[in-house]
């Protein structure tokens, strides 16, 4: 509730308990009634929101996701009942904000931790029906001695149907999900091939070889049975039977290779697999438990890697911390004496690492560690050639070099404002006890300069434990460990390692094992958070 | 670290004083007294200017070296050319205005959405009372501290997601990506925020709630005029952090056109970094000048933005 008494700080008078109906509160909501602009605002707004919601519930009820239909629902129900509601001000405030959070925040995170649990990824990404289609018309070869079929390639609505006159004449049509229909009543040429339908776009050459792989993908399913084959096409004007290699019974569950008869069965591991362990691919997704995670910690090929990476990252955020926070201090220190002349210009140079894009700055250092050709090894070091980037302690080296240039400024900036608050009376009053210089810093203002702040350096702690740019940018987490399972190097923070599980391109995607990392991240800064904060006076400060 | 911060103090420590000595000795010690009391900090601060603006005018010269390869730029300001700026933008490859232009309308908007977005809310922690607010807060708090980039992969998959309901806002699509980067708007800003809101004091509120000025009215049009150093500051964080995202931007975004700078000069670099490199120096300067200058005119702000939150 609104706080109406005059000459308050917003901390005072309204406990955070009120009562939301007191006589008091009501008061103060019915007496700013809006104006006729805020409300055409209001209601436009909300008109526009529900609009979209309208298309969106739409939409998902014609794919039949019910579950994220109801959801939608649901959303849109609460957002409407929040603006139309008299009071309930301060949902109206939180309400855009704590959207977005909720779905690209929250939501994402209770994903990643769904994901861990799967074995999504490359080869896993989709339902076992698609698998199956998926497997039938990748192992497709054309058929021998099958007939030549006359095509013409039609397009309806973004879709491309093949128009099929077979060697008897006769005239059907068909799309990658449509099997073949009769389709008598369709215009012929005068060689009795058929060249258009009612309702369709006939291609020209010129969108044929625009869309040659499109169209070259295309496979149009003979019948319902899809071991009956289907139609494709190599140059869009002939179409040839194609069949698969292997047959799907459905009432078995299991693929049969026409050629070998070798038998390929659901083994409960998200593929068809055969006897010997030779696995069909695509597979499909499946929940495996914690599988995952007992990879992460049980295959010595990335148990090993896994903990050097993890105690590499905490080395580099507390070592980036302590040496940012050590220098910026330092220089706070240095800078914060009034007897001296061109503190400013000397502030704006110090802060200009900071001003200049980080991800930049990085590939900027990239340039210079450059072991043959760096300004550091050609220049500085008289033409040495020193791996700067490529050794695995001079390449961690490297990293927190960067990152102590990257940021010092921050922390120069963050403990100039921390010692300029702290007063001069208490400084004044050590001397005259008889403190030496050295003693008012250590024993007075350090740990007061600490206590404010101890809440920043626990937050840049947590941001350096994820600082992905400057790993990924100067060395891409190298160099490689060569021994280990997964695509980690001496430098890889857990960070960059998910992102190269989960995105790499030497390996493959495996979202499922990237995101069992990205869950121990969260475990781990969990923690360090909930621990620092207890510590710090940060919470104190909340009522 | 062991230095005098407090001048006026301490005869004991050589050279560091202010104590009245005769006044032959202060003649003949004249550089040693000014060294000990300001000088060596001037030695320090020159030290620090070169650590920290070499690296800037080695890219700048980079930029101007006609030679193009990363050996050829280490003779500093030898030539001053600008053909790899020109040459930056006629390469159909690396389509540098491209990227140049979707990184800035990136930013922009999710700079404004983040602002406003973490304004309300931080109104609405700073002057009202309700259950739920303490809570509130420190799930922010808490929140801040899983940057958005851990759950990348869920993200992927979400907006392959929506792009089958909404292809305008799904997977490769900068819409996509700025509805992603808003969903970090509150967390730390709102924090950021609430502080500089509480500065603000509440009988300004209540004058204009007297005079029958809606909540609304109070929020835009007098809150919001107030609290300005506070909306740049964090507009201005909001944006460079938006700017130089690469994870979740690399993932989202595929075909070059829609790239931002930070995934495309990155792979711009990365596959030849040496041949590149001029022409890479020069799309970095055009790129940083925005930021810089927005910096270094907010600066005051920022500082004083950065230490309210927690430094008081």
């Amino acid at each position: 509730m609104v706080n109406t008494l005059p000459g308050t700080g917003p901390r005072a008078v309204v406990p955070p308990g009120d009562d939301p109906d007191s006589p008091r509160g009501r008061l103060a909501e019915q007496r700013g009634t809006p104006g006729l602009t805020g409300t055409l605002a209001k209601i436009i707004l909300l008109g526009a929101v529900d609009a979209l919601a309208v298309f969106a519930l739409f939409v998902l009820f014609m794919q039949e996701s019910w579950l994220v239909f109801a959801i939608a629902a649901l959303v849109t129900l609460i957002v409407n009942y929040i603006y139309l509601k008299p009071g309930a001000l301060p949902a109206k405030y939180l309400a855009p904000g704590v959207f977005f959070l909720v779905i690209f925040q929250i939501f994402v995170v209770l994903y990643s931790g769904y994901i861990a649990f799967t074995n999504y990824g490359d080869g896993h990404n989709s339902t076992k029906e698609d698998a199956v289609s998926a497997i039938i018309s990748t192992s497709q070869f054309r058929v021998p001695d099958s007939p030549t079929f006359q095509l013409t390639v039609l397009e309806r609505l973004g879709e491309y149907s093949f128009l099929v006159t077979d060697p008897d004449g006769d005239v059907s049509v068909g799309g990658a999900e449509r099997p073949l229909e009769d389709a008598s009543n369709a215009q012929t040429d005068s060689t009795g091939k058929a060249v258009g339908l009612e309702g369709y776009t006939t291609l020209a050459f010129a969108d044929l070889l625009a869309n040659q792989s499109e169209i070259g993908a295309l496979s149009v399913p003979l019948s319902d049975d899809p071991n009956s084959g289907a139609l494709r096409t190599p140059d869009g004007s002939r179409a040839y039977l194609y069949a698969s290699t292997l047959q799907y019974d459905e009432a078995d569950d299991s693929f049969t290779n026409s050629e070998t008869g070798e038998l390929y069965r659901d083994l409960g591991d998200g593929a068809f697999a055969a006897s010997d362990g030779a696995e069909l691919v695509p597979g499909w997704k499946i929940n495996v438990g914690f599988d995952n995670f007992a990879r992460a910690f049980g295959e010595e090929d990335i148990r090993g890697p896994l903990l050097g990476v993890t105690l590499w990252t905490f080395a580099f955020a507390i070592l980036s911390v302590a040496s940012t926070f050590v220098l910026g201090l330092f220089l706070a220190i240095v800078f914060n004496d009034a007897r001296m002349k061109g503190r400013k210009f000397y502030r704006i140079a110090i802060i200009l690492p900071y001003a200049f894009p980080p991800f930049l700055s990085a590939l900027v250092w990239l340039g210079l560690f450059n072991q043959d050709f760096g300004y550091i090894n050609q220049v500085l070091l008289g033409g040495a050639d020193v791996p700067w980037l490529t050794d695995p302690w001079l390449a961690k080296a490297s990293v927190l070099i960067v990152n102590l240039w990257l940021g010092f400024p921050y922390m120069f900036l963050i403990c100039t404002g921390a010692l300029q608050s702290i007063p001069e009376e208490l400084t004044e009053a050590a001397t005259v006890d008889g403190a030496r210089p050295w003693a008012v810093f250590r024993l007075i203002k350090f740990p007061l300069l600490l206590v404010s702040v101890a809440p920043l350096l626990i937050s840049s702690f947590a941001f350096n434990f994820n600082n992905f740019n400057i790993v990924y940018m100067l060395t891409g987490g190298g160099p490689r460990n060569i021994e280990a399972g997964v695509d980690a190097g001496a430098t890889d923070l857990l960070i960059t390692l998910v992102y190269k599980v989960a995105f790499g391109s030497g390996t493959g995607r495996d979202y499922g094992l990237a995101s069992a990392f990205a869950i121990l991240i969260f475990i781990i800064v969990g923690l360090i958070a909930a621990y620092g904060f207890k510590r710090t006076r940060a919470l104190e400060d909340l009522n | 670290m062991t230095t005098t911060i407090a001048p006026r103090v301490d005869p004991p420590v050589p050279g560091a004083t202010n104590a009245p000595r005769p006044a032959a000795a202060r003649r003949r010690r004249g550089f040693g007294r000014w060294f000990g009391a300001t000088g060596w900090r001037h030695a320090v601060g020159l030290t620090m200017v070169v650590f920290a603006a070499f690296p800037l005018l080695y890219v700048l010269s980079a930029s101007l070296n006609p030679t193009g390869t990363l050996v050829g730029s280490n003779a500093l300001f030898r030539s001053i050319d600008f053909s790899n700026y020109v040459e930056l933008f006629n390469r159909p490859q690396q389509p540098y205005a491209a990227w140049f232009l979707n990184t800035m309308v990136i930013g922009t908007v999710s700079a404004i959405g983040t602002v406003f977005l973490g304004a309300l809310a931080a109104y609405a922690f700073s002057r009202m009372r309700f259950s739920g607010r303490r809570i509130g807060l420190l799930s922010l708090l808490l929140v801040q501290m899983f940057p958005q980039l851990l759950g990348v992969v869920a993200i992927f998959l979400l907006l392959s997601a929506i792009s089958d309901v909404f292809p305008a806002i799904g997977l490769g699509t900068q819409a996509g990506l700025i509805l992603v980067y808003l969903g970090g708007a509150l967390g730390v800003n709102t924090y950021l925020m609430y502080g500089f809101f509480n500065t603000i004091p509440m009988s300004i509120d209540e004058a204009a709630k007297i005079d029958g000025a809606s909540h609304a009215q109070i929020f835009f049009g007098i809150i919001l005029r107030l609290v300005s150093p506070i909306l740049a500051v964090v507009g201005l964080l909001s944006f460079v952090g938006s700017t130089s995202e690469f994870v979740i931007a690399s993932v989202v975004l595929s075909d070059p056109s829609t790239q931002t700078l930070a995934v495309g000069l990155y792979q711009f670099v990365s596959q030849e970094t040496s041949t590149n490199w001029t022409l890479f120096a020069a799309g970095a300067v055009l790129a940083a000048i925005p930021v810089m200058a927005l910096f270094l005119y907010l600066q005051k702000y920022i500082v004083s933005g950065l230490t309210a939150g927690a430094v008081k």
